[in-house]
């Protein structure tokens, strides 16, 4: 036998992906996949889907399991010496609370609605990657999941994320997110997902923020964030795969294709407001404001991949200008009502420092010390009197992003943004033009939204009346979980650790 | 860096998080693989239906005729969760590549019997198309499954499924000198020739079926057995019994394991489902009665090209071992 | 001027090699670090070579090898077994 010639790696993933699939004959194919026509995409060829990653499963073992080894390598070292104690200040772990309570189960979502795509997609190239995206996210949530359990073991706020995930106010924001994804068809679930929200904005999360973490001392989400982000650049680019594809197989996509990036443009920037106040807040040493994230991350490298869509006849999303409008005040409207709202929140709130002050000064100018800045010193002084500032009502949130309506006008910071739309003689409430669009485009959708608040004021809460019962009902311990940082158990415990603790620098034994 | 062990005041708040406390009692800690998967997939207050399944809810119980008190009690024996299973798999990639480089650098196809390379090629290579209905079927589970455990597993199993399809058609190309037209033989073959079409009738049937544990039992119970133990163990064997194609179990050798230790999965999930009640066992038992008929069927023609001479035989011995494996699991999975 | 692509790669020693090999081939790339991170912008199109980084790494480098270090990037991607190419506007 001649020995064969060596296969590039064009040729080898062609040749072992192959034929796999065929056209079913005993079972008609609009059978075997029920769900890849119904929302109205054309599809003249599926042989025409490439896979520029051409990862074939040996490849993917092995260079996954190379990436796990040395991630669990890093886990375990951080658990064994007490790598909670090497974070800047207990702080930072009100954004670690955040990302196991709301980003995580997003990972989970992403896993279960990619395993939809995966079968439900009749070209099998289409189907392959989104199955790989499908195992990776669950790698996510996992990994996320150990990394987090050795804080759980220190902090408040932790302990019941899986309870309040599935029931409280604020994490509906993500919850309805995902949910809104994945209740819609394959094809608009990978635009929003792969597209809109990976390759056009979780940049946002995974780059400043995670290097933040780093900046802070948290060596668990560092080390899990860029590892996972090495898989996020494969998901990324099936997103812009998968948009690319869509808008050459017929040009009746377009405008398809159009109001899903309209839409879920618009779906992923609110959710990320949440990431803001992380980046913006929560991170003690400061890496990128959101300002300067918004602006590297979307206004470059965003408006970019638009412009290199212009030749399929898309344009820059809808309202894109409006959050422009809003970088220089998004975080400091969301971390206000964050705070006032801190009895339901499974978080602590508080006060950013003199220097962090400083800092919003220097990033964000005169808006912040005009607007933004009298409002915290304002909550300081109530809190130095005793009176620290609670709203203590349940907020009324936007029916489509779920958000408390405090956002402001595009062009009038200093008035608040509602929306009022209509369904079936019925009024609902939106926080914006880009909400209330989603909600008039598919109304028979949004009214089906379950709203915390309004479920907590028709006694579904288990008959939780006001918002320390409901702190109850999501298995909240008011004062522990819930509140200001200042004086938390968090804080105190922080405090007893570093009295009790030598300074690492001085250790060298 | 090291921290002083004596102080005292470092010390945990708790063992773990709450739902894991509860259902492991107190006292105790839970394993990476609990901590990754119980209490994973959301249970409650979803937003909006599926527009693909108005019907349903987005994670529905209802979507299979078995009826659990809780899902998270399917669990896997492997304690796979991503980081165990891809290094597991990792491993076995690094060693299955080894051998196939092997074979290759010391051309130890060369000698092989061009009558048992053809047998090898006839009955092998279509496979490649029953592996990938099985990552369909697995992705079908993965995506409309109910619990963490079950559902994850899947999704590695329909991982595991496309690795296999692939390492066929690696095997196929290595005794094929990398023509592709050995592939597009093998597909010709899936698609028109007699003696796979009972086998493609029943794989499309199976990506009909619309029960997720009706879908496991056929297609990782039966479907897999039956395929499996015929041409990994019991041709294989054969083959180098008779043919002396002693080279095959180094190609072989990933499917193998594999094989084996997936088969244990299998094995739990369905033992655990039916020791839940009487109504489960009935259940699996009636879908083992309906199908298991069908794969042996589906089987024969199969058989007979992988064992010419005494393909009733062969079927009766997979179709034993199955009834053993069954009733094993307090199952009676008699082909009726 | 066309619009830049990027790529962000783990800033540690693995990556050493690779960001050296994408600067020396890549008229106008910049190199920003941040904790953990290193992004390199380039005007239009960026092309990693598998012979510079095998040069520099001082060993066989696969391109798929990528994926361990690899954090993000903006670009149509083309993947071949000696270059991996990102770019707007083919």
């Amino acid at each position: 036998m001649a020995k064969a010639r060596k296969l590039g790696l064009k040729e080898r993933y062609a040749l072992l992906t192959r034929g796999l699939d065929w056209e079913t004959t005993y079972q008609p194919m609009d059978k075997v996949f029920p769900y890849d026509t119904y929302e109205g995409i054309k599809i003249v060829d599926w042989d025409k889907w490439e896979d520029p990653f051409r990862l074939t499963m040996d490849a993917y073992w092995k260079y996954q399991s190379e990436k796990e080894r040395k991630l669990y390598a890093i886990l375990d070292a951080f658990q064994q010496n007490n790598g909670h104690l090497n974070i800047s200040d207990a702080r930072y772990m009100s954004a670690v609370k955040i990302w196991l309570q709301g980003i995580t189960p997003l990972e989970y979502a992403a896993h279960r609605g990619f395993a939809h795509a995966g079968r439900s997609f009749r070209g099998a190239g289409a189907r392959v990657a989104c199955q790989m995206q499908s195992i990776d996210e669950l790698r996510h949530a996992q990994t996320q999941l150990h990394a987090f359990s050795h804080y759980n073991k220190y902090f408040s706020g932790m302990h019941n994320f899986a309870h309040m995930r599935d029931r409280a106010w604020y994490l509906s924001i993500p919850k309805s997110f995902f949910e809104d994804a994945m209740s819609a068809g394959p094809f608009e679930f990978v635009t929003s997902i792969s597209f809109a929200f990976e390759y056009v904005l979780t940049n946002l999360l995974f780059m400043p923020f995670v290097s933040g973490a780093a900046f802070n001392g948290d060596m668990a989400t560092t080390t899990f964030g860029f590892s996972a982000q090495s898989d996020e650049s494969r998901h990324m680019t099936l997103g812009l795969e998968v948009v690319k594809f869509m808008l050459e197989q017929h040009e009746d996509n377009v405008p398809i294709v159009q109001a899903w990036l309209d839409k879920w443009f618009w779906r992923g920037y609110r959710l990320l407001g949440l990431v803001g106040t992380m980046m913006d807040y929560m991170l003690p040493k400061k890496v990128m404001s959101w300002k300067e994230a918004w602006e590297m991350y979307w206004e470059e490298n965003g408006i970019a991949l638009f412009n290199d869509l212009a030749r399929y006849g898309i344009r820059l999303p809808k309202h894109h200008e409006v959050a422009t409008k809003e970088k220089g005040r998004l975080t400091h409207e969301l971390w206000a009502t964050l705070y006032q709202y801190g009895n339901a929140l499974g978080l602590h709130t508080w006060v950013p420092e003199d220097e962090e002050l400083d800092w919003f000064s220097e990033k964000y100018g005169e808006q912040f010390d005009t607007m933004y800045k009298p409002r915290l010193l304002y909550f300081r002084e109530l809190e130095e009197k005793g009176e620290r500032f609670y709203n203590n009502r349940l907020p009324m949130v936007c029916q489509v992003c779920q958000i408390p309506i405090f956002y402001t006008e595009p062009d009038d910071p200093q008035s608040q943004c509602v929306r009022i739309v209509e369904s079936k003689d019925t009024k609902h409430h939106c926080c914006s033009d880009g909400c209330a669009d989603i909600f008039n485009r598919e109304p028979e959708k949004y009214v089906q939204a379950l709203i915390p608040p309004q479920q907590v004021y028709r006694g579904e809460a288990d008959g939780a009346r006001d918002i320390f019962e409901y702190a109850k009902y999501l298995h909240l311990e008011s004062g522990v979980d819930t509140g200001e940082y200042r004086n938390s158990p968090d804080h105190k415990n922080w405090q007893a650790w570093h009295a009790a603790t030598p300074d690492n620098s001085d250790e060298a034994a | 860096m090291t921290i002083d062990l004596k102080t005292a005041s470092v010390k945990p708040l708790r063992r773990t998080f709450d739902h894991l406390a509860e259902k492991l009692g107190p006292d105790k800690n839970p394993t990476r693989y609990q901590e990754a998967t119980w209490g994973l997939q959301p249970a409650t207050n979803f937003h909006y239906r599926p527009t693909w399944d108005p019907t349903r809810e987005l994670y529905d119980r209802e979507r299979t005729a078995i009826v659990m008190d809780d899902f998270d009690d399917l669990v896997d024996p492997r304690q796979y969760y991503y980081g165990t299973w891809t290094i597991q798999r990792g491993k076995q990639q690094d060693s299955q590549e080894k051998n196939f480089d092997l074979v290759e650098k010391h051309g130890l196809l060369n000698g092989l019997d061009t009558n048992w390379k053809q047998r090898i090629l006839a009955l092998l290579i279509p496979l490649r198309h029953v592996a990938w209905g099985a990552n369909t079927n697995n992705s079908f589970i993965a995506a409309y499954g109910y619990g963490a455990p079950v559902t994850s597993a899947c999704t590695m199993h329909m991982m595991d499924h496309l690795g296999v399809a692939q390492y066929i058609t690696r095997i196929g190309l290595l005794l094929g000198n990398n023509d592709p037209e050995i592939l597009d033989i093998a597909k010709e073959a899936w698609m028109n020739e007699p003696q796979w079409q009972g086998l493609r009738e029943l794989v499309e049937l199976t990506m009909v079926t619309d029960d997720w544990c009706e879908l496991f039992v056929v297609q990782n119970f039966l479907l897999d057995s039956y395929v499996h133990d015929l041409v990994f163990e019991r041709f294989q064997a054969a083959a180098i019994e008779q043919g002396g194609v002693t080279i095959l179990p180094m190609l072989t050798e990933f499917i193998n394991e594999w094989r084996r230790e997936s088969s244990r999965w299998v094995d739990a999930v369905l033992k655990r489902a039916a020791a839940e009640s009487t109504e489960n066992t009935a259940q699996l038992n009636v879908w083992i009665e309906t199908w298991h008929p069908r794969v042996r069927d589906a089987m024969r023609p199969v058989a007979e090209l992988a064992f010419p001479t005494q393909a009733a035989r062969e079927l009766a011995a997979l179709g034993e071992a199955v009834s053993t494996r069954s009733a094993k699991l307090g199952l009676h999975g008699e082909a009726l | 001027m066309a619009d830049n692509v990027f790529i962000a790669l783990q800033n540690n020693s693995e990556a050493q090699p690779i960001i050296e090999a994408i600067v020396a081939d890549n008229d106008g790339a910049v190199v920003s670090e941040s904790p953990g991170m290193v992004k390199i912008d380039v005007p239009g199109r960026l092309v990693i070579k598998r012979e510079t980084v095998t040069e520099k790494l001082g060993r066989e480098f696969d391109l798929q090898e990528l994926h361990i270090n690899l954090i993000s990037l903006g670009g149509n991607i083309d993947e071949d077994d000696d270059e991996f190419i990102l770019s707007w506007g083919v």
